[in-house]
């Protein structure tokens, strides 16, 4: 974005993913292999996003760090209920305004106990996000200025996207 | 007897940096919709403002976890009401993209057309609403006329004047018809003109311009921060635009510039609308040059549709910035998961760092300058 953050370097020969198994092939390396994150390349033209990551919940805030250093801008927060696991998955979209590229980033917490970091230090558009996904599936984002419900009505004690919500 | 204080307890002098909050809405006329927005403020200049969003939510994306993926395609023409086709158009690409569903071309094509009119027909609207808050009225009743011509040119093919469900997985509900096509060709010569008539009567008036330029300047990396795109990210200089960004549809066969302005203030964000209806109707005008012959539906889509097991995005651009749609899908007949990442919820939330500091009327500028559609924040 007008020459002030740097755009992402090139990436160097190895991408330093397994060669792709998928039907249909994608040769485009990774142009975040230099990031300590465990990027994997994805199909763009089936999945809409060109890199993939699964990290540990505590490394949340490390990522949004180093997408921000590399000029990624915070798409959006969400969360998916996988109830059969006992898990919660939070998804953190990125896209690149300079280079239009996509980015997600994701992260597994006990769906019990659904506690993870906030962003909101690191890209203040982030706030909104975390509040409507803690609204949406209860999952506290620690850290976070106001968790007050952003969507729902002020009163409201539930989270209608869990999958065991019944209404 | 009176007492000659110099400043009797009580009077505005001796008040300690008194401030209040003002709440704007969520009924309020300057507000399109339902926002409520509190405002702290010192006299006439704003120190917080807070917007208070949910009034009209409607958990849309829970809908979308208990109907079929059909079920669900007229609901993504309620978000943004005055941007349904691309709205549309991101959700059935979604799905096309899952099952892997190739489109006709002339369908992909219509599709460029009628989306283009919508950007148009949502621009327009934006422009009236927008100098009405600024305290203008004519310009809304001529904005409204031209609209109304594109309304009709969508009424004839989709049956609808607003919440279009045109776009259907694999093509489109019907072929576009003679009237329509020369009707197209006809809007298209008329409203050119009437760009530059809206450029004497409005863009180049010196009032609009005090009230606009410099204010509410908003910086690239503020919009970064807050991921806010669409004229928002490109009145601040960047050309982030979807349509080239992460193409889609047939923008890559087509030519067309994407405006940005640097300043970053109201005025920015005012002249890309405007440049940006330019663009559609030269998009529009290419895209029915080359329209091809053919079906407008892709041959045996499923009845039921069953995605493979995953998630898939598709993005596109609204005629508010980025608008992306996110299946979770497990194998059943309904998702397991809709995401919907609308634009004027990240336009919006800049607005509280943006506005700080400035005088109420400029404040009420900044936020039509962000052309907010409230269900499309609330969903």
């Amino acid at each position: 974005m007008n020459g002030k953050d740097t755009p992402l370097a090139p990436a160097p020969a190895a991408p330093a993913t397994p060669a792709p198994a998928a039907p249909a092939p994608e040769p485009r390396p990774n142009p975040l292999a230099h990031l300590p994150l465990p990027f994997q390349t994805a199909d763009y033209s089936l999945k809409g996003y060109h890199l993939d990551a699964t990290v540990q919940p505590g490394q949340v805030v490390l990522a949004a760090q180093l997408m921000d250093r590399e000029g990624f801008s915070l798409d959006t927060i969400t969360g998916v209920d996988w109830l059969a696991q006992g898990q919660m998955e939070v998804v953190y979209d990125y896209f690149h305004p300079g280079r239009g590229f996509r980015a997600v980033v994701r992260a597994r917490i006990p769906r019990e106990n659904p506690e993870i970091p906030t962003l909101s230090q690191v890209f203040p558009g982030a706030n909104w996000h975390e509040r409507e996904t803690h609204d949406f599936f209860g999952i506290r984002f620690l850290g976070h200025p106001d968790l007050s419900p952003f969507l729902l009505p002020e009163d409201a004690d539930y989270h209608p996207l869990r999958k065991d919500f019944t209404a | 007897m009176i007492v000659n204080e110099p400043n009797p307890p009580g009077s505005a002098a001796t008040a300690p940096n008194e401030t209040f909050v003002l709440n704007l809405g969520p009924q309020h006329p300057a507000t399109h919709g339902v926002l409520r927005v509190k405002m702290t403020m010192d006299g006439e200049c704003v120190l917080r403002a807070e917007p208070v969003c949910g009034y009209i939510h409607r958990m849309q994306e829970k809908m979308g976890e208990n109907r079929t993926y059909a079920q669900y395609l007229p609901n993504t023409s309620r978000i943004d009401y005055l941007s349904a086709m691309t709205y549309t158009h991101a959700f059935v690409g979604a799905v096309e993209r899952a099952a892997r569903i190739q489109v006709p071309p002339r369908a992909e094509y219509i599709r460029v057309i009628t989306s283009e009119l919508n950007r148009i027909s949502s621009h327009l609207v934006w422009w009236g609403a927008f100098l009405l808050d600024l305290g203008g009225f004519t310009p809304l009743l001529y904005a409204f006329d031209d609209r109304e011509m594109i309304l009709d040119l969508l009424e004839g093919i989709t049956g609808a004047r607003l919440t279009y469900c045109y776009y259907r997985f694999g093509g489109l509900y019907n072929d576009v018809d003679e009237t329509f096509l020369k009707g197209t060709r006809q809007f298209v010569l008329h409203m050119r003109p009437r760009l530059k008539m809206y450029r004497a009567l409005v863009t180049d008036n010196v009032i609009l311009r005090k009230r606009l330029i410099g204010i509410g300047p908003i910086s690239p990396e503020l919009c970064r921060k807050y991921g806010a795109t669409g004229p928002v990210i490109r009145g601040s200089g960047v050309a982030y635009d979807v349509r080239k960004a992460e193409p889609y549809s047939v923008y890559p066969e087509l030519d067309f510039d994407i405006p940005a302005f640097p300043e970053g203030d109201s005025m920015a964000r005012y002249l890309v609308r405007m440049e940006e209806i330019a663009q559609s109707l030269r998009l529009i005008e290419q895209a029915l040059d080359k329209l091809p012959a053919g079906p407008v539906m892709a041959e045996k889509v499923p009845r039921v549709l069953k995605l493979p097991a995953g998630d898939y995005c598709y993005a596109v651009e609204a005629a508010r910035g980025r608008f992306m749609v996110r299946l979770v899908s497990d194998n059943k007949e309904i998702p397991y998961r809709v995401k919907l990442r609308t634009p004027c919820l990240s336009n919006l939330s800049l607005f509280e760092e943006a506005s700080r500091g400035m005088l109420l009327a400029d404040a009420l500028a900044l936020m039509g300058s962000l052309d907010l559609v409230i269900p499309d924040i609330d969903r």
